[in-house]
């Protein structure tokens, strides 16, 4: 119980700063995805098929998916990052009684959060699109779990990386690459083995798998859901690791 | 009888080569503010970095409020509270809502939280500001704001790592009143220093770091009788030269000794300065 109030602690100022700024924060997460979606959706794909389906169906999801992504890295990372840099009210948090677990889990959950947020009004405009889209339980269930996944992840490279410079060029060499590659705009299937090979060891790839296979109602992927919690689970074991590195 | 609230046995702390602290040993008692003093880069701040639980120390034994800190770390948590040498608020945050927040982390329950925070807002005369943020107060304000946080969970000993740099004479003052009230309320007080007579003012005992080592420890009084408690200074080859002597009489028939050629006399008292000085051949801050 003590763990579940602690959590909550340490979101609860990241809400109270996400309310202050609550307009900008959103509106700059939702700026590129959008451009995507008209760009590559309802501009380029609308004469397109692929894999059998018409290219706008195709890609909402993957743009779904890249939107959780970016957004819940990012949300969690930055917030994580200006606390340790800017505010350097990081240490107050490992000078609390909060357990290290607890930190990472609650600095995690505001990336969860905007992450949820931005990949739901990306949904609904995809709906709007292309109506034909499946939107149950399942889908519902694998964003949530691939917002938590990268949110973490986000948690992890802040800790990870000490410098505002490392961190920009972690995104640009690393998070934006992704963001194009792991089957988000197009089908796995068209690239070569080695190709697959690399995109599967990340984390992207299974989520936009997932995404897309429960909305357009395909065979489900479970192996690559099950993939996407080791993860997940391998990044929490990895921020607690480091926070337990860096303090007592 | 004197309680170590703060004790350390061997305590060392290497950065690679370089040895930040290097073997302290130390025992801070419970009830009185303990100074550490000694110029930028002595070692004072990873000293608290380790006794706060920041910083994992390399060799040595160190408990504090009679638990160890590597065995039992979130006991020491609920037992300390910390205020930073750089301010550590969030700045996007008023005063009220940051104290919340260190509420919330040590599980202070809502309606105890309530009442702590606007008593303690009243202790430091910051009620009139509480909904401000941060951002937008005075230097002197914010770090009064900063200490209120570490106060919410009523700690037995409060570190204050170079409280009053960057503040102005009277918000300074104001802060030393404020550390005296702590202290007086109960409040076992650790503070580093590189300001002679913030140490002087403050501090029971002062402990003198210079290259990760403690290299004087005792009540200023007693520092200052070690070395003389008069100081004279005079130019000797366009270097200052400082002789100590036990009382005026003697610093003057010195003087009064000295070829009438010798430049700049001046006889003072002598300060924890002189006794850093002789001790290590250099001026706080040369370092």
């Amino acid at each position: 119980m003590d763990a579940v109030y602690d959590v909550y602690s340490v979101l609860w100022v990241d809400l109270r700063n996400m309310r202050r700024h609550w307009r900008s924060t959103v509106a700059t997460s939702l700026i590129l995805p959008f451009l995507y979606l008209i760009a590559f959706g309802y501009g380029l794909g609308r004469g397109i098929n692929l894999d059998g389906v018409n290219y706008l169906t195709f890609v909402v999801p993957g743009i779904v998916a890249l939107t959780a992504f970016s957004t819940s890295f990012n949300g969690a990372a930055s917030k994580l990052q200006i606390d340790k840099f800017f505010y350097k009210s990081f240490d107050e948090l490992l000078m609390s009684p909060v357990s290290l677990p607890s930190i990472v889990i609650g600095k995690a959950l505001i990336g969860v959060l905007r992450g949820l947020i931005s990949s739901t009004a990306i949904l609904i405009v995809g709906l709007y699109l292309t109506p034909t889209l499946t939107i149950g339980p399942l889908f519902v269930v694998v964003l949530f779990v691939s917002c938590f996944v990268f949110a973490l992840f986000g948690v992890l490279v802040a800790l990870v990386i000490n410098s505002h410079q490392g961190m920009s060029t972690f995104s640009n060499l690393v998070i934006l690459p992704m963001t194009f590659l792991c089957g988000t705009f197009f089908a796995l299937s068209q690239m070569p083995d080695v190709a697959k090979a690399v995109l599967y060891v990340l984390p992207l790839t299974h989520s936009s798998q997932c995404l897309r296979a429960a909305a357009l109602a395909q065979p489900f992927p479970w192996l690559s859901l099950v993939a996407l919690l080791g993860f997940g689970a391998s990044f929490f074991v990895g921020s607690v690791f480091a926070l337990k590195k860096a303090s007592i | 009888m004197l309680i170590d609230i703060i004790y350390t046995e061997n305590l060392t702390k290497n950065y690679g080569a370089v040895k930040a602290i290097n073997n302290l040993n130390l025992q801070v008692y419970s009830g009185e503010i303990f100074g550490f003093l000694g110029p930028n880069g002595a070692g004072k701040t990873t000293t608290i970095r380790v006794l706060t639980t920041l910083t994992r120390p390399t060799f040595g034994f160190v408990s504090v409020g009679g638990y160890d800190i590597k065995q039992e770390p979130e006991k020491v948590k609920k037992v300390i509270g910390v205020v930073q040498q750089h301010l550590s608020l969030d700045r996007d945050l008023t005063i009220r809502e940051n104290m919340e927040f260190h509420a919330r982390l040590h599980r202070i329950g809502f309606s105890e939280r309530k009442r702590r925070i606007d008593e303690l807002l009243e202790y430091v005369e910051l009620t009139e500001f509480a909904d401000r943020m941060v951002d937008t107060l005075s230097g002197g304000m914010k770090k009064r704001a900063a200490i209120v946080c570490s106060l919410l969970h009523e700690p037995k000993v409060l570190f204050l790592d170079e409280p009053t740099v960057g503040l102005d004479a009277q918000a300074r003052r104001r802060l030393w009143d404020l550390v005296r009230r702590l202290n007086n309320d109960g409040t076992t007080i650790f503070l580093t220093t590189h300001y002679i007579e913030e140490a002087e003012a403050l501090c029971g005992r002062v402990g003198i770091m210079h290259h990760g080592q403690l290299i004087a420890l005792d009540a200023p009084m007693d520092l200052r009788k070690k070395i003389g408690l008069i100081t004279v200074e005079t130019l000797v080859d366009n270097k200052t030269r400082y002789q100590f002597f036990a009382d005026r009489a003697a610093a003057n028939s010195f003087v009064q000794s000295l070829p009438p050629s010798t430049k700049t006399v001046i006889i003072r008292d002598s300060n924890l300065e002189d006794v850093f000085v002789e001790q290590t051949g250099e001026k706080v801050g040369d370092a």
